[in-house]
């Protein structure tokens, strides 16, 4: 306990330090994979999808990062176990940061497709099954994390896929497929804005301090949706066709209404990803000041500050403004291929299973999620071609990022413990 | 340090483009039969020798596209179209400017005469080939539409019907071939017994050209098949 207190500035401030470059990594580099659909697809130039990714990733993150931020902070390792020494966890949370910070690095510089939240959720479980003790840790929850991983990809593949269908039955595969895009498109807008608006209400709000009964939520919910809706109406009246682009590719105008739809999902995703991967900077963060702060009173009631979900938020957009730009002109070039209406199944596929996973408190992969959704829009035939050996490479990422989480992670709990007693 | 997105890997290049590429070149070969015989009837060989130059480049162009085509479509692309379809085509359609290739050898490297009497004729059934190869070249540059509609509905109608025109278009190659090989006989005995026989390889050279962009349609028709 002593330790905790007199060292309680240079905890924290590691604890700081850490998770703000563990957001910078993200905002980096994880953003421009959620972003890079939008920027291929043609619907954002690349300059509006660092405007949009820095407001709605800092929003996602603080509007809706709660739940995620709370699993990552005492879901995992049970804290209640700690008992007498609690400086464990400090020494624990801030390995976990470093290990997985260094293991990005690492992965970076070989090329591997490796995941944020994976690293961290490794190095977690971790130096918690070895620093404190197997029983320590909630192996229930820890298999609940895992079994994500394996259902969000396949989930948003799904939802890919029938949003495709649904676009392709009611607007590609009809007489005036530019009169039916005017019409539903609109709608598909309203979709996104209710989802949205209402897992963050559902979820996401009490964290900052705010409950509303459902029917409440359901009606803000359906307001912000039409709101959003009429926004995008209005986007789409003043887009100009023209005959002749139609003539050399027949769904050239029709695809300018998907590319106002996109911009609406490149929010929602930019939304979605802060609410979900922002927890894996700010979650050790956050569990580290809460013991701290409260001299080694493991509180396991505690909400988490507001400026560590601001510290995160912040953090993401500094990484997007030093370099993630860079990293959504790479990506977005390297799609071109995507169409906007395909772009708009994809993405609002792995944005909703994203958002429904941030609500539930599950911390996953947005990249790999957004992989699954796209190969679910392949499957209905709607890409020319996708390279599936991306679907092997994640594997092995899998393989070899929790051990290696694990191994670092465990490495400097001990170094941490040592230097500190 | 940008990592290398497993996002962008998955997109490595739609063979849609490509192909289009292959047989519009292809096709520029073919179409350069025409002003071939033309300037060989009217036995300017200078110019038929600059025209025959020209289609040996252009398929050697359409040979080196069929190339990277190929190097481009690894095993691990997952396609809305077969991969070995994919191929077929490309090879169906380096096959066009392969006959045109063919063509243009031997009748200006052994400086052919074409008789009036079937002259006509001639200039009729190398329209009519060269009809066929950009009829399944307007079918290829369908491609993309399909892609977009994800291969059902209307736009697989469309496209059923372009592939029955080409049928029409080589049906009347094979007419016009059959009555060209009539005018020939009745005068074959008055012509030099190996121009003759080169005269019907002609004919049927040419006329197989709008068998290749048969095939070539027949191919695509293929990928409509779920």
């Amino acid at each position: 306990m002593d330790i905790l207190v007199a060292n309680s500035t240079i905890l924290i401030g590691m604890a700081v330090v850490f998770g703000l470059f563990m957001a910078w990594g993200i905002g980096a580099n994880d953003v421009a994979n959620a972003m890079g659909t939008s920027v291929g697809s043609g619907a954002l130039t690349f300059k509006q999808a660092v405007i949009i990714a820095a407001i709605f990733e800092c929003a996602g993150a603080v509007l809706a990062g709660g739940e995620v931020t709370k699993t990552i902070r005492k879901g995992i390792v049970d804290v209640s176990s700690l008992g007498s020494t609690p400086e464990l966890l400090v020494y624990g949370m801030l390995a976990s940061l470093l290990a997985a910070g260094i293991w990005l690095l690492v992965a970076t510089r070989m090329g591997w497709p490796v995941s944020t939240t994976h690293s961290i959720v490794g190095a977690i479980v971790g130096f918690g099954a070895v620093g404190i003790g197997m029983e320590a840790v909630q192996w229930v929850k820890v298999g609940t994390i895992a079994m994500s991983w394996v259902t969000s990809p396949l989930m948003a593949g799904a939802i890919g896929f029938a949003l495709f269908r649904s676009i392709q039955k009611l607007i590609i595969d009809t007489e005036d497929p530019l009169e039916k895009a005017k019409k539903y498109v609109p709608y598909y807008i309203f979709m996104v804005g209710f989802i949205m608006a209402m897992v963050t209400l559902l979820k996401g709000l009490k964290h900052v301090g705010v409950k509303l009964p459902f029917d409440q939520n359901m009606m803000y919910a359906t307001l912000i949706g039409v709101v959003v809706a009429l926004i995008g109406t209005v986007m789409i009246k003043r887009l100009k066709f023209t005959k002749k682009e139609d003539k050399k590719f027949h769904f050239a105008n029709m695809e300018k209404i998907f590319g106002v739809l996109m911009i609406f999902t490149a929010i929602a995703m930019a939304f979605a990803h802060g609410s979900n991967d922002v927890a894996n900077a700010i979650g050790p963060v956050a569990a580290v000041y809460g013991i701290v702060s409260s001299a080694g009173e493991v509180a396991a009631k505690s909400a988490t500050p507001i400026w560590i979900l601001v510290l995160g938020g912040g953090g993401i957009v500094l990484g997007l403004a030093t370099y993630g730009h860079k990293v959504i002109a790479t990506v977005g070039s390297g799609i071109s291929e995507l169409t906007p209406s395909r772009g708009f199944a994809a993405t609002l596929a792995a944005a909703t299973t994203v958002v429904v996973a941030s609500g539930t408190g599950l911390p996953i992969s947005t990249t790999h999620t957004l992989v699954g959704a796209v190969i679910g829009v392949g499957l209905a035939r709607g890409i020319g071609a996708l390279n599936i050996g991306v679907i092997q490479k994640i594997f092995l990422s899998w393989i070899i990022t929790l051990p290696a989480g694990a191994i670092l992670s465990i490495l400097f709990f001990f170094f941490f413990k040592g230097a500190f007693s | 340090m940008v990592r290398r997105s497993p996002i962008t890997n998955m997109f490595a290049g739609s063979p849609v483009a490509p192909l289009q590429e292959h047989i519009s070149k292809a096709h520029e070969a073919v179409k350069k039969l025409e002003p071939f015989f033309v300037a060989v009837i009217a036995k300017d060989y200078e110019q038929a020798a600059v025209l025959e130059r020209e289609i040996h480049r252009l398929e050697v162009e359409a040979d080196d596209l069929k190339h990277s085509l190929r190097i481009q479509l690894p095993n691990s692309l997952f396609m809305p179209m077969p991969r070995e379809r994919i191929l077929d085509i490309v090879l169906n359609q380096d096959r066009l400017a392969n006959k045109a290739k063919e063509v243009a050898g031997y009748v200006s490297g052994r400086q052919m005469s074409v008789p009036d009497e079937i002259a006509d004729l001639l200039i009729e059934l190398v329209k009519q080939s060269i009809a066929s190869s950009r009829q399944a070249k307007k079918i290829v540059n369908e491609l993309d539409e399909l892609v977009e509609v994800g291969f059902r509905g209307r736009e697989v109608s469309s496209v059923e019907e372009m592939i029955n025109d080409l049928d029409d278009i080589e049906y009347g190659a094979d007419k016009l071939g059959t009555q060209i090989n009539n005018a020939l006989f009745v005068i074959e005995k008055n012509l030099d017994p190996i121009d003759a026989v080169f005269l019907y390889r002609v004919i049927q050279n040419v006329g197989e050209v709008a068998d290749i962009a048969q095939r070539v349609g027949a191919r695509l028709e293929l990928l409509l098949a779920r």
